[in-house]
């Protein structure tokens, strides 16, 4: 298909890159499934996705240490003859590349080659390199390659070099020496680290030098702060011991006498190490700092010899408690802790003072106790409610004394969920009260509670005169009320009693109780019931009191379900007097008027307000959103109070002088559905009539003629829905009330009766029309002067002007101009549909048509009078009030109809449209 | 040798009628070209609403399923789509092709008296006697409009749309304008209720009918009055206003039957075009040809310039 036609592909525009041709014989190519989709990593192993950290990939064998074959460990080979060439394994030899990379987790860093490090003397390199070097297996290697390997001098270097700069020197022009620094006092002490030693012998080397006044220096080589990070887990400070001194510079410094320095304690010390010394080197390292509770602390950075550290664990230390301690013998010069002076008593022979003492017991308190805490258990006997173990009961009771017990804390499944909010703290739910209660006013509810408390008192004052004479204090057992109420309540209780009525609210203990027992109710659990009364009442007081939650729950059961269930909340709260309107208001249009009058538009005539558009409508409009960070949608608002005049002083609505004319029996008929809004239409209207001669001209001719019109039948005006509102002849124009809207009965019901089927869809709209107002009119006699023009299909104008050129006999039809607009509306009206003039050049097909029309209109006139009567009855039994039901009943008729009519209309109008 | 640039050619008037539809859908409540003029829609009062091709005067199809007349209707840029607004209080989007209902948008508490697409037809917003302008969306499923405009005191009887601006007319004798990038609403008091208000092609003016038998020509960013036509007659019914698709000349209907043009700059009037007896009901200019589309009563004319033939 593709090669039968090259031209056509040609003109074709082709998208995208086509589909690889299809080699014949070969196979689609399948996707592959998802199972097989791999990863790979860069050299084309495969990767599973883990999520971690470096990657996200497995490590090891399915992430164990094992491998294929197991946890094998490797067969041991001996490596006597590979000795030499054994190497050391580090880390990274146990790592994969992908560690190592970039975003491994020892990622090999960009490091300065030789060629470009600085052979500057760096000192804590040299430092490092003088401590590897005593730290190696043979000590000064360092040393050696120093010597044998080759300088390598930088760039840099060798630029300042030409420049006259020479090592040791700072870097910059030349200065005067300051004329002497001050010596050190030895008798400072020095805290913190030990000066480098380069640094202070540089200083003191200047010290000594000869410093004519006019000679001027190299500046002093500025030694870099050293921001080396500590690695190491040395004290702060701590440096290698430094061989030369150590081992061989012990006696050139004349600081380090150790012999005239120090207490009498390190004289000891150090005679016990002059026997050692020199036997054995090794040890490095220095240990810094002074302990708390040392007191002597002087010399101590200065006398790093070996001398003074033990190098050989002895087996026995001289008994001052230091067994292997290893630091400088003068700590032990410290006063030993309070410890020793605890036992003071003889230690037996094979016991030695503990080293460690234990540490104290502690000791916990007892828990303190509840205020209400009784030690012995107490089983409430099970007596059975009978008068004649009251007295025991009573004395149980007491006995038991009053134990507070409260009902909310039984047991937390016991709690409702207001109880919960309650002791949670939390605020009530804002929702319609399902209680009536809440609706009534304080006043209201005192009442109601009186009058419960009334019956209540009645019904107690009836049970106590049915009880016996030795039961007098004893109500009926609460089973036995329980039933009574249980028969008297039925079902209703279901929904008794909820949570936010609370006739207890005084007594908040009560209340609880009173809402338990009602839940307990609803659920119907009988036996329940007593267990959410106070326990350390007695008897009676419980009967009687359950009797009252009886009664309370039944008696506001009952408003609440009849009331409640006619009312809703309010959506706002009615107790608050604000209200929100917007901030910025049209302001008062008397100026703008004059300013309109004056032709002045702009400023005058403009307000121009901050407006929100609704973030979605910005959206679709594609246009940024003007205000991103407000949730304002519209005209900003503001809270003002709710009666506030300010409301309203921007509000101009002119009353309008609208005469209210007509009989009271057609307001009362239309105010019942129709709320009348005055329209600012009408308003302007008039005001225009005042303002302006020349329309004012025009209406006054237009009145003039109507009442020309009207004349004749003045029975026929009133609409079928009858508008309340009627203007005075002289002031009746084109505009004329406006009330809502829709009170129409649609034209299909006409239609539907009247219409017989014509291929002439105006004809027969014109005579809906007709029927329309027909029917109203006759139906009322009510001589409104009131022009209305009729926004709907069939205009009266033009029913007058096809009655006034065809039939002056039926003078009906002329004085139904004003029906139709039965209906009211607001705003300029829909113009009429038809007029019975031809516009200026009819064809002849038109003017056949036309008088086909007014024939056809003669007849169906007959038919309608007939139909009207019927209609007649119709209204008058449907009290005419709402159109609606008239439509309903006549709309299979009309659907009919219509279709039919539409059919021949629809039918027709094409094939005419094409003729011509 | 740079020529200079070839006057544009002097506007045209239509002046010779060239076709009649006779839509037989009751009194017609307004007539609309498409988004090309190629088409026209026109709304029924016996609730049907007509699509036609106006220049070969045939119809194509009819759009049945508003309770009420249909009062006004626009199409979208891609002709796929109609929405129609009627004295049903519901807005609905109707399919071209299928020619069925896709949505009702319900809301409104009264008439809808006129119906827009925005550019990319993805809202429409209709004005209604209720007073309020509604944004309804085309692209959720939400009922309810993405925005209500209620700060008009009465019943809205024209609402127009440009790339971010939405224009309403209202019978309170104000013409609003919502910027929808500046976020701001400038209102302009007329006094007289307005019956229908344009934009410019230019984007710089508003045209406002009012039932003042006036038109006044607004500058759209300072509201000073630019122009004042009258001569026609208009002072019941809700008439279109028209400018002419070079912004030359302004059009409007009128209560005696004719149409009334007038030079924009000078305000006289240049044409007066005797249509009908009846009320010219609804105007609706071509976008870029000299054709104007009026209906009156129970037919649509088309009128085109003398030179067309």
């Amino acid at each position: 298909a593709v090669e039968s036609s090259g031209s056509e592909e040609e003109d074709l525009v082709s998208y995208g890159s086509a589909l690889q041709p299809l080699q014949e014989g070969e196979r689609i190519k399948k996707p592959v499934p998802l199972q097989e989709q791999t990863v790979k990593d860069a050299k084309g192993r495969y990767q599973r996705f883990h999520g971690a950290f470096t990657g996200g990939f497995s490590a090891g064998y399915f992430n164990t240490v094992g491998t294929k074959e197991g946890w094998t460990p490797s067969a041991f080979v001996s490596s006597r003859q590979k000795r030499a060439d054994r190497t050391i394994l580090g880390p990274e030899d146990f790592m994969d590349e992908e560690d190592l990379s970039e975003f491994g987790i020892a990622p090999k860093d960009i490091t300065t080659t030789d060629d470009f490090a600085s052979k500057a003397k760096d000192r804590i390199k040299e430092k490092a390199r003088r401590i590897a070097g005593v730290v190696a297996p043979i000590p000064g290697t360092t040393a050696l390659d120093d010597l044998i390997g080759p300088s390598k001098i930088t760039v840099g270097v060798e630029l300042l070099r030409k420049m006259g700069w020479k090592e040791g020197q700072g870097i910059g022009p030349r200065v005067k020496r300051k004329p002497c620094r001050q010596k050190p006092d030895p008798t400072v002490k020095i805290y913190g680290c030990a000066l480098p030693p380069g640094l202070s012998e540089g200083s003191e080397d200047e010290e000594d030098e000869y410093q004519p006044e006019n000679v001027m220096f190299a500046p002093k080589d500025v030694m870099p702060v050293d921001l080396t990070p500590k690695e190491n887990v040395h004290g702060l400070g701590y440096k290698g011991l430094d061989p030369s001194q150590a081992l061989f510079g012990v006696s050139g410094r004349e600081h380090l006498n150790l012999f005239t320095g120090g207490s009498e304690e390190t004289s000891n010390l150090l005679g016990d190490l002059r026997h050692s010394k020199g036997r054995k080197l090794g040890i490095t390292g220095q240990a810094f700092g002074v302990g708390a509770l040392e007191e002597e602390d002087d010399d101590i950075y200065a006398t790093d010899t070996l001398s003074k550290y033990d190098t050989v664990l002895k087996d026995e230390e001289p008994g001052d408690g230091l067994y292997g301690w290893t630091a400088p013998k003068q700590y032990k010069s410290k006063k030993r802790p309070e410890r020793e002076l605890k036992y003071i008593g003889k230690i037996l022979d094979g016991f030695s003072l503990a080293s460690k003492s234990s540490a104290p017991i502690k000791i916990y308190p007892p828990p303190s106790l509840p205020r209400n805490y009784r030690p012995v258990h107490y089983f409430r006997p099970v007596i059975i409610a009978g008068n004649e173990n009251c007295c025991l009961q009573k004395a149980l009771k007491e006995s038991t004394g009053k134990l507070e017990s409260d009902p909310a804390q039984q047991s937390r499944h016991a709690l409702n969920a207001a109880q919960r909010r309650e002791q949670l703290g939390e605020t009530e739910l804002k929702g319609p009260a399902s209680s009536i209660l809440e609706y009534l006013s304080e006043k209201d509810r005192e009442r109601l509670k009186e009058m419960k408390q009334a019956s209540e008192q009645q019904m107690k004052a009836k049970i106590v005169s049915q009880q016996s004479p030795n039961s007098k204090f004893q109500p009926a057992s609460p089973e036995d009320a329980a039933h009574k109420w249980r028969m008297l309540l039925g079902g209703q209780l279901a929904n008794a009693g909820s949570s936010d009525f609370k006739p207890f609210a005084k007594n908040p203990e009560k209340q609880k109780r009173y809402e338990n027992f009602v839940k307990s109710l609803k659920k119907g659990e009988k036996d329940t019931l007593e267990r959410f009364l106070d326990p350390n009442m007695t008897e009676w007081e419980r009967g009687r009191e359950q009797e009252e939650f009886f009664r309370a729950a039944m008696f506001y059961r009952s408003s609440n379900s009849t009331l409640s269930s006619r009312f809703t909340r309010g959506r706002y709260e009615d107790d608050v007097d604000k209200v929100e309107v917007p901030r910025d208001q049209e302001n008062d249009i008397d100026d703008k008027e004059t300013a309109v009058k004056m032709k002045m538009f702009g400023k005058l005539t403009r307000d121009k307000f901050e407006w929100h558009p609704d973030k979605l409508l910005c959206k679709r409009f594609n246009v940024r959103d003007p205000y991103p960070d407000s949730s304002v949608v519209g005209l900003p608002k503001v809270k003002r109070d709710k009666y506030s005049v300010f409301n309203f002083l921007t509000v101009p609505e002119p009353t309008t002088s609208v005469t209210q004319a007509t009989n009271e029996k057609i307001q009362e008929s239309n105010s019942l559905n129709k709320p009348k809004k005055p329209s600012r239409w009408d308003v302007s209207d008039k005001e225009k009539e005042k303002k302006d001669s020349i329309s004012e001209f025009i209406s006054l001719a237009r009145s003039k003629a109507d009442i020309q019109q009207q004349s004749p039948v003045p029975a026929t005006e009133e609409c079928g829905t009858g508008t309340s509102e009627t203007l005075p002849t002289l002031v009746a124009n084109e505009d004329k009330n406006q009330e809502e809207e829709s009170g129409r009965p649609p034209m299909d019901l006409f239609k539907a009766i009247f219409v017989s089927s014509s291929d002439e869809k105006s004809s027969s709209s014109e005579e809906e029309s007709d029927e329309e107002q027909q029917p109203a009119t006759s139906e009322r006699e009510s001589e409104t002067t009131k022009q209305v023009d009729v926004p709907d299909s069939s205009s009266s104008n033009v029913q007058e002007s096809v009655t006034a050129t065809t039939d002056s006999g039926i003078s009906s039809l002329p004085t139904s101009k004003q029906e139709l607009d039965a209906t009211e509306e607001f705003g300029p009206k829909l113009p009429p549909a038809f007029s019975s003039a031809t516009f200026p050049g009819p064809s002849r097909k038109e003017k056949h048509r036309k008088i086909r029309e007014r024939h056809k209109t003669k007849k169906e006139r007959k038919h309608k009078k007939e139909k009207k009567k019927k209609h007649k009855k119709q209204k008058n039994k449907g009290k005419h009030k709402n159109k609606k039901p008239e439509k309903d009943s006549s709309s299979d008729t009309t659907d009919s109809n219509d279709s039919l009519s539409d059919m021949d209309t629809t039918g027709l109008s094409p094939k005419e449209l094409l003729r011509r | 040798m740079a020529f200079p640039r070839p006057r544009p050619a002097r506007a045209e008037l239509p002046r010779q009628r060239v076709q009649t539809l006779q839509c037989g859908q009751g009194a017609v409540r307004a007539a609309r070209f498409n988004a090309d003029g190629n088409y026209c829609l026109t709304c029924g009062s016996d609730k049907t609403l007509k699509l036609w091709n106006p220049h070969k005067g045939t119809a194509l199809r009819t759009y049945q399923g508003h309770g009420y007349e249909v009062l006004d209707a626009a199409g979208s840029f891609d002709n796929s789509q109609i929405c129609s607004g009627g004295a049903d209080k519901a807005v609905a989007l109707w399919d071209v092709t299928t020619g069925q209902v896709v949505r009702k948008y319900r809301g409104h508490a009264g008439k809808v008296n006129c119906v827009q697409f925005n550019e990319e037809a993805t809202v429409i917003v209709s004005g209604s006697i209720d007073s309020t302008v509604r944004c309804w969306d085309c692209r959720s499923r939400r009922p309810d409009p993405i925005q209500v405009l209620d700060e008009a005191k009465d019943g809205i009887s024209s609402v127009k749309l440009s790339a971010h601006e939405i224009l309403t007319g209202s019978v309170d004798g104000r013409v609003r304008r919502y910027d929808l990038r500046t976020g701001q609403l400038c209102s302009d008091y007329i006094g007289s209720p307005i019956t229908s208000v344009c934009f410019s092609k230019d984007g710089q003016c508003v045209l406002a009918a009012s039932l003042d038998s006036t038109l006044r020509l607004l500058d759209k960013d300072t509201g000073e009055l630019l122009g004042e036509y009258t001569g026609h007659r208009s002072t019941t019914y809700r008439l279109d206003c028209v400018l002419n698709e070079q912004d030359t000349h302004v059009g409007c209907a009128s209560e005696d039957g004719h149409v009334y043009f007038w030079d924009l700059v000078e305000g006289s009037l240049a044409l007066s075009l005797p249509v009908g007896q009846g009320v010219v009901q609804s105007l609706a200019f071509h976008p870029r040809l000299p054709c104007l589309l009026v209906a009156t009563q129970g037919q649509v004319t088309l009128w085109r310039e003398d030179t067309f033939q």
